[in-house]
């Protein structure tokens, strides 16, 4: 079975996998990386969602070989240097933007894969890109909310993780 | 100024830090050394009888280390129905046995009726494929009218009419509240159908068995909401494992929304797997095959009459219900559409008369059990469903309606004809708030705007009640429940001061882990960091029934105050003799005793420390050490209530209906994390719209699902639904716990349904649509033709 | 899923050598195909990915035509398309969501014809050429039913060229659930007349609504269409909606389409 290697949270891994293995997989099954999680089959939940050579992916959705070689973060990689919540996670935390904790990381990576690109989105423009990730929980709400201080507190400087 | 800790406070949560992390431990998290993998067959077909199994082409496959099938667990018990329930000719309910693997038949798509354990997930699934399984198909049992009405076709063939039971609440008012429809000036009729549903928490189920052939012990983890219960069914019930041998370990809990109450048989094969292997045995649903072997719930099809006289005033109500309870029993499918609906048929209101009547009927579909809210979902939606028709037959306003027909504030406690008293409300209140907060005044204008953009806009209510705080077990025993549904804690505080508050509880969303640990702390003065919550693993907590029904404060959250006051009467004695007083004499205040009138003070990590340094210490008179514990049993339900506004924009051209604003005002009684209270509101609001307007499962005429995955079972998404406007500033306490606290969790699933439904019948009859009522959920097809429907007639 | 080999050649070349194998099958950006796998419903002996391949990604304008390359991503679509063809860049910036415009690639899509996919409707309302390994094939033949296409075994789309049109809109009405068209109607206007594209509608897949074509070439208004009726016979029902609904859900968006287009 063919090796691969990425890096992941900016380290180098490197795996055994099949044809069949997806990322995900290779990530929960492989690295010990459970903080990406699996919702469905159908690639519709995003609580998978991890980045991918800067873009925001459902890792269930990827074959691993296709993602060899890449630059992958996951919600493990999100924090600050020191360990301390990011301004996203610390962000979901102050607003209550999470109840069960199971969509939350696919969340967070949907919440940063948004304001590297849109930096002061509306709310319409959250809900807009959280389209692809369910959370049964919190009715999106404080999502929504936690999202908007993200981006005020980023605003004001630079984004940092990711 | 808001408190930044304790009671009141909006405490950040504790557990987020994990979750946000990605340090969270779910259960398909937990890999134990030489673990394997179990994958089941499962019926395609919604009803057949087993002719044969050929499990030797799958046993030969790659990695394939073992195959049962039902045939392995015939000698063991059934998982049973919680509730026994006595119908109207004095009869108990029908109980057929449910079977860890099916056997002798399949009586639902999905129906697990063989299991393979293997290496690898893969090659499980592989040789599952390789099953060779003779299977008769059997004509499904699928509308319930038919099944009831022809017993040529049997679900179980012990019970001909696939009724498990006829149940009349209350049958001896039957023939006063047929008098009063008799007699009555206006009757509003209304038949509805509560639409299935699938709960959906987004972590699928998932368990894992470990057995140690040294000790004879089994470990299971397992996605469960109260893993005492799981370990009392497994034992009890259904393995015969003793219970001192077996441990539940529920970790972390993606959601549950009832659906992880109940044993499912899968749990039971994997701990047999485990013990034939000498290896771990681990599954992880998919979510596939979730939406076919996870409970559904409600599932009515209801007729409901309300009499009245011209002025709107309510005279009686009467209900006639089919309730779907799927193939099996599950756990508590028979309590829900019973105990949990009937007697909430009152609602807030002084309906003087009212009747139930509910059969719950077998047929070839997924077990049907509680979900979110639980029979009291049913009963709202049918009583201000036909409120707001009855209404608008008397051309009377919708609050107005209301209002005049509530339990006045001064008439509690309030004994109901279906059989609850509430201890305390104030309908009115939330009402007003509901008005105030939602503008119902500026709604006119706000419609004019919708309309200038080409939208229909409509408003609608929801005044409802609900009862929580699951459940006094003298009232509930009375009822035919086989358990008692007190709550359970241990408070233990450490010889360094810190405590761990150990509960029966069970937190999977709902933020115990910091609203506990609030209440503790404003008790005994110590910070909320210095106080730990452990829930979940049986080996560690003591025996509570865990976490469903809105119980969680409101009964465990009592027995850990219990607990609590327990500890700071003993730390009292031991102040008493540290400071040579009397034992009355001292106070604890801030989180120091201090002899009353003196300057003696000792703290309370003092105090604890003495506690397990006994060097100076009255043995004869006190016990080292300090832990206590309390079982709390309520006396009564607690009565949350609320008024909800909701409004929507119909648009005419392709019947899509938008929530376009949300008002919740709740009467909570006392908040204890008024952050996290709100956090519940807007879930249940959300799955509440969900059921009103895109929820429902589906099944063929031969019981396929057609709902099965993500692509057809839609739920709201984030641009589905707005921002919320939710209000908990109403509050009559609860009057028989010592917090006051009442219950929000299912709240906004409970009052949202209607309130939604009334909107879009409320734009439609603006619009000039003769349309008196769509069944849930409101799908822009479904309005669109009703639409068109109304336009035909009017032509 | 089964099991397979998985190759990712990084030249066109390579690629369809792997593919002239037995039960090879190429995947771009694998977001519909991935989840068949996982149902099982597919059991190639291996996929041949087409990301790693530098000649098939990208979007250039040259005169009055859009050309994208076969496995360019929808996300990039809808940013680098967006002033050439804006109508077109607004449809791929809705495709599913972010994560699936991220990988989905108009290739895919358009081997696939989801009959409910968005880009087929572009295409054909573009009266778009597609451009495969061996040669061109225009929208009105390539698209041949439900999941069907022109396409020959082992024959893979390298890319897509849009004549530019005067004006142009996609309007979609989404099922709850996928996400995907309910109805979809894309309306484009050329100086040589005017082209309307429905999918998610009709048991055959995408198809063109000759009649509101007629109609609008003559008056290229919303009332052009107010007068007309779109037989439901053909069209797909569901729990989603019914045959006469996304009958009646295509001239209300054609009629949107169009008044969106003349802003």
């Amino acid at each position: 079975m063919p090796e691969i290697e990425m890096t992941v949270n900016g380290k180098p891994m490197s795996g055994t996998v099949e044809g069949r293995t997806l990322l995900s997989d290779f990530l929960r099954d492989m690295l010990g990386l459970t903080g990406t999680h699996i919702g469905c089959d159908t690639a519709q939940c995003g609580a998978c969602t991890v980045h991918l050579d800067g873009r925001q992916v459902k890792s269930c959705n990827v074959f691993a070989m296709d993602a060899a070689g890449a630059e992958v973060t996951t919600i493990e990689g999100m924090a600050n240097a020191d360990g301390s919540l990011g301004a996203i996670q610390a962000a979901f935390q102050t607003h209550h933007g999470l109840q069960c904790g199971f969509c939350t990381p696919g969340m967070v990576m949907a919440a940063a894969g948004l304001l590297k690109e849109n930096p002061a989105p509306t709310e319409a423009e959250i809900r807009a890109h959280l389209e692809g990730n369910i959370c049964r929980c919190t009715g999106y709400h404080n999502i929504v909310k936690a999202i908007q201080a993200a981006a005020a507190e980023l605003g004001a400087k630079p984004i940092a993780a990711e | 100024m808001p408190k930044d800790s304790g009671i009141g406070a909006s405490s950040k949560r504790r557990e987020d830090v994990r979750f946000l992390t990605g340090k969270g431990r779910y259960t398909a998290d937990i890999n134990l050394r030489g673990q394997v993998y179990v994958a089941f067959a499962r019926s395609t077909v919604a009803h057949g009888r087993i002719n044969s199994i050929d499990t030797s082409a799958a046993a030969e496959m790659p990695g394939v280390l073992a195959v049962f099938t039902g045939e392995d667990f015939v000698e063991m018990g059934s998982n049973p129905a919680g509730w026994y329930i006595t119908s109207r000719n004095g009869e108990t309910m029908k109980e057929p046995k449910r079977p860890v693997l099916a056997h002798g038949k399949v009586r639902h798509v999905g129906d697990a009726y063989a299991a393979v354990v293997a290496e690898t997930v893969a090659q499980a699934k592989d040789a599952v494929e390789a099953i060779e399984a003779d299977i008769e198909e059997l004509d499904a049992v699928l509308d319930m009218a038919s099944a009831v009405a022809d017993n040529s076709n049997r679900v179980h063939d012990e019970i001909d009419d696939n009724i498990c039971f006829d149940w009349g609440w209350i049958e001896d008012n039957r023939a006063a509240v047929d008098a009063a429809f008799e007699s009555a000036p206006h009757v509003t009729t209304l038949e509805l159908i509560n639409n299935r549903l699938s709960p959906n928490p987004m972590e699928p189920r998932a368990s894992l068995a470990d057995y140690n052939t040294g000790t004879e012990d089994y470990t299971l983890y397992t996605t469960s909401q109260n893993p005492h219960l799981h370990r009392l069914l497994i034992s009890a019930f259904v393995m015969g494992i003793p219970e001192h041998k077996l441990t539940v370990i529920a970790p972390d809990v993606g959601g549950g929304f009832g659906s992880k109450i109940y044993h499912y048989g899968e749990e039971a094969v994997v701990l047999a797997a485990a013990r034939k292997l000498g290896r771990p045995v681990k599954w992880v649903c998919d979510r596939s095959e979730a939406f076919v072997s996870d409970a559904h719930g409600r599932d009515h099809v209801t007729k409901i009459e309300l009499a009245t006289d011209k002025e709107g005033n309510f005279l009686a109500m009467r209900t006639e219900t089919l309730a779907n309870l799927g193939a099996y029993l599950s756990n508590f499918s028979t309590a829900t559409p019973t105990f949990l609906h009937g007697t909430l048929m009152a609602g807030p209101y002084k309906t003087p008369l009212v009747y139930v009547n509910v059969k719950g009927v077998f047929t070839n579909t997924v077990p049907v059990d509680a979900y979110r809210g639980a029979g009291r979902p049913e009963a709202t939606y049918q009583i201000e469903r036909v409120i707001d028709k009855c209404a608008r037959e008397l051309g009377i306003d919708q609050i107005e309606i209301r209002r005049k027909n509530f339990i006045s504030p001064d008439a509690f406690p309030y004994t109901t004809p279906v059989g609850l008293v509430y201890d305390t409300g104030n309908y009115g209140a939330t009402l007003d708030k509901m008005i105030e907060l939602g503008d119902t005044a500026g709604f006119e204008s706000r419609r004019a705007e919708s309309s200038a953009k080409g939208k229909l806009r409509g408003i609608g209510y929801s005044t409802w009640i609900e009862a929580c705080g699951i459940a006094p077990s003298h009232l509930v025993g009375q009822l035919g429940a086989r358990v008692g549904l007190y709550d359970a804690a241990t408070v233990r505080v450490n010889a360094t001061g810190n405590i761990s508050v150990l509960t029966g509880a069970h937190s999977h969303g709902q933020g115990h882990e910091t609203v506990f640990a609030q209440v503790v702390s404003d008790m005994l003065g110590i910070p909320e960091a210095s106080i730990e919550i452990v829930h979940g693993d049986t080996s560690k907590i003591p025996f509570g029934m865990g976490s469903y029904g809105s119980r969680s404060l409101a009964v465990c959250g009592t027995a850990i105050v219990k607990a609590t006051d327990k500890i700071i009467a003993k730390c009292k004695k031991i102040a008493a003799h540290q400071m040579e007083a009397s034992e009355s004499d001292i106070v604890f205040e801030n989180g120091n005793f201090t002899v009353a009138g003196t300057d003696k003070s000792k703290s309370f990590g003092d105090i604890a420390l003495s506690a397990y340094v006994p060097h100076n210490y009255p043995l004869d008179e006190l016990e080292p050490g300090l832990e206590e514990s309390a079982f709390y049993d309520p006396a009564n339900f607690t009565y949350p209530a609320g008024a909800y506004a909701c409004e929507v924009e119909v648009d005419p051209g392709t019947g899509k209906v938008d929530v376009v604003a949300f008002t919740a005002a709740d009467d909570f009684g006392n908040v204890i994390n008024p952050m996290i209270v709100e956090g519940q509101v807007h879930g249940g609001v959300v799955q509440g719209i969900g059921q009103a307007l895109f929820e429902v499962v589906v099944h063929n005429d031969e019981g396929q699902n057609l709902t099965g995955s993500y692509m057809d079972y839609a739920m709201p998404r984030s641009n589905d639904v707005p921002l919320l406007v939710v209000d908990h500033s109403c509050q009559t306490p609860c009057t028989h716990n010592p917090l006051g606290v009442k219950g929000c969790g299912e709240a906004g699933a409970i009052g949202t349904p209607p309130a939604v439904v009334n909107a879009v019948i409320d734009a439609l009859q603006a619009g000039g649509y003769d349309i008196a009522h769509i069944d849930m959920p409101l799908t822009p097809s479904k309005v669109w033709a009703a639409m068109a429907g109304a336009q035909q007639a009017a032509e | 899923m089964y099991a397979f080999d998985f190759v990712k050649p990084s030249t066109l070349d390579e690629a369809l050598s792997a593919l002239a194998e037995d039960e090879a099958q190429a995947i771009s950006g694998g977001q519909t195909l991935i989840p068949t796998l996982k149902q099982r419903l597919a059991m190639p002996s291996k996929l041949v990915s087409l990301t790693g391949i530098a000649e098939l990604k990208g979007v250039k304008t040259e005169g009055n035509t859009l050309t994208i390359a076969g496995a360019t991503t929808h996300a990039v679509v809808a940013k680098e398309a967006a002033e050439a063809y804006p109508a077109l860049a607004s449809l791929a910036g809705r495709i599913g969501d972010p994560s699936v415009r991220a990988l989905g690639t108009i290739g895919g899509s358009l081997a696939n014809n989801d009959p409910s996919a968005c880009y087929p409707a572009a295409a054909l309302a573009s009266g778009a050429t597609i451009v495969t390994n061996t040669r061109e094939i225009p929208a009105d033949d390539y698209f041949q039913g439900l999941f069907t296409t022109a396409l020959d075994e082992g024959e893979i789309v390298t890319g897509v060229k849009f004549p530019i049109p005067e004006k142009a809109h996609y309007q979609k009405f989404i099922q709850p659930a996928s996400r995907f068209p309910l109805t979809a109607v894309f309306v484009a206007k050329y100086s040589s007349g005017v082209r309307v594209a429905v999918t998610g509608a009709s048991e055959d897949g995408v198809f063109r609504w000759s009649e509101g074509e007629e109609a609008l070439g003559a008056n290229f208004s919303p009332d052009a269409v107010s007068g007309l009726s779109v037989d439901p016979d053909g069209m797909m029902a569901d729990m989603h909606g019914t045959a006469e609904y996304r009958a009646h859900l295509v001239k209300v968006l054609t009629a949107r389409a169009v008044a969106a287009a003349n802003g």
